[in-house]
């Protein structure tokens, strides 16, 4: 198994090889509320280190999603631009945004772990 | 200053409201459920709203009090019978909007429901235009409560036998727990509905009644998601005092008899924006896509020029997709008119459409 890792911005990425998958935290989703538009980077483009990389909007507000680690987009997740409401229900399986080829894995470091975020995204809630 | 919280805060919190401030007060933004589920379930069966943070002004007055009250409103108060009720605006002498609001003729004088974040500065204002000749109260103990949805006749006629009976825009007064409480039948969702005035006192009890018939507690979220779709005008959004009724395209509730008399604040531009049209409107616009186009988002016509702004933009959980109103250049305010709206730096495509986006019919009730 492949360990999930999280950033500040509430963002899991897991590692396959090279190739990372990315979405949103459930914590994420709950803060949000009922998400009804995604955007998405376009496959092929190149995104940056804690650069923005796509688009949620909640009924209250539009939030930037950011990509913890750099790398060229080779795949997007289309089923949660028809239907974001899938956002809400399995964000941390089935409704990952995009998957990027990495370019420099020393870039995953900095991220935090699992208890590590859990504990992150409890204080900075409260 | 410290921020006030209504008689329900503490039924809010049990049922895990999300707060936020709203007006100066801590109000509900939506409760367990989520904004969409809170939305529908409203559409499809009954919701419960606080709004005890908007303003209940009592004014009450001798015979001349009508004739005072002409000279501020477009309204024809001589001819609004008891307890029925009009749309109407607080206007500065530009016609621009201080505020609007739902005028009811009571006993002795009138009941005049007021924005939150206006009451304060209307009743400053109405003060002093009224010279202090009339007994005027800002009644702080009394709560407000909407019903709203297809199944409130029917639930809260359980509790106060005989609102069934009320036609839209009209109220009464009904007894519970042997207090007096004050029914219309309105609201501002696009649903048959109800709004309830009664002692702060007895809100909680009565809203757990409600909510024991079937009712569920609905936060401010979903009532601007509701109000968007019925195609309904939000103060300090579709309306401020830079913009007037006629612009607001809300000229129906101006009466056209006052209007050719002429004797209120603001009735020289009413009367030459009738005459002469306006050069901006308020429209109703829908995005192509599934772009979410907010407030302050940029409209522009095919040839890319600049011709408005948005006001309220959000997702329409019953329209199933996203809808705004907006203002542009008259123009351009035809329905189907095609436009462009400039989100995070691209245009997308829209339409000027009719309002409301969503449409039920209101129930009239069963004496008319």
């Amino acid at each position: 198994m492949s360990e999930v890792k999280y950033s500040k911005e509430h963002e899991w990425i897991k590692l396959e090889g090279d190739v990372a998958t990315i979405g949103i935290t459930k914590h994420a989703t709950e803060m949000l509320g009922d998400i009804v538009f995604t955007e998405l980077p376009e496959k092929g483009s190149n995104v940056e280190k804690d650069g923005t990389a796509g688009v949620v909007e909640s009924t209250k507000a539009a939030s930037d999603v950011y990509t913890p680690v750099s790398g060229e987009v080779v795949d997007t997740n289309q089923d949660i631009v028809d239907d974001p409401s899938k956002i809400n229900q399995d964000p941390e399986n089935t409704a990952w945004f995009f998957k990027l080829k990495i370019k420099d894995k020393s870039e995953m470091d900095s991220l935090m772990n699992k208890d590590e975020y859990d504990k992150f995204a409890k204080e900075s809630s409260s | 200053m410290e921020i006030k919280k209504t008689s329900l805060y503490k039924l809010h919190q049990d049922n895990k409201a999300k707060f936020v401030e709203f007006a100066g007060y801590q109000m509900p933004i939506q409760y367990s459920d989520g904004i969409v589920e809170e939305h529908k379930f409203t559409r499809n069966h009954s919701g419960i709203f606080d709004v005890s943070h908007m303003g209940q002004l009592f004014i009450y007055g001798d015979e001349n009090l009508i004739e005072d009250l002409e000279k501020i409103f477009p309204l024809n108060l001589k001819d609004l019978k008891l307890n029925h009720s009009k749309y109407s605006f607080l206007m500065n002498d530009e016609a621009g909007i201080y505020d609007d609001l739902i005028v009811t003729k009571i006993e002795q004088g009138f009941l005049i429901i007021l924005n939150a974040a206006c009451k304060e500065n209307d009743f400053k204002i109405l003060s002093k235009l009224l010279n202090n000749k009339h007994k005027m109260v800002l009644d702080e103990n009394r709560s407000l409560i909407a019903i709203q949805g297809p199944k409130s006749a029917q639930i809260l006629n359980n509790i106060i036998n005989g609102v069934e009976e009320l036609s839209f825009m009209t109220g009464n007064w009904f007894l519970f727990e042997q207090q007096k409480i004050y029914i219309t039948r309105s609201g501002y969702t696009g649903e048959d509905g109800f709004e309830i005035s009664l002692p702060n006192d007895l809100v909680e009890k009565f809203t757990k009644r409600l909510i024991e018939k079937g009712a569920k507690l609905i936060g401010l979220g979903a009532r601007d998601t509701l109000r968007l779709e019925a195609g309904l005008c939000l103060y300090g959004h579709e309306l401020d005092k830079n913009k007037t009724p006629v612009e607001a395209n809300l000229k129906w509730a101006i009466s056209k008899e006052r209007v050719s008399k002429g004797n209120f604040i603001g009735s020289n531009i009413i009367n030459k924006q009738l005459n002469d049209g306006v050069s901006k409107i308020r429209v109703g616009i829908k995005p192509e896509g599934r772009v979410i186009a907010r407030e302050k988002t940029k409209i522009f016509n095919q040839s890319d020029s600049y011709i408005g702004e948005i006001t309220s933009g959000t997702f329409g959980p019953s329209v199933n997709g996203p809808v705004a109103m907006g203002y542009v250049e008259n123009e351009f305010s035809k329905k189907d008119t095609k436009v462009f709206l400039e989100v995070r730096g691209k245009k997308y495509p829209a339409n000027i459409c009719g309002l409301p986006f969503y449409k039920k019919s209101y129930v009239k009730g069963a004496n008319k």
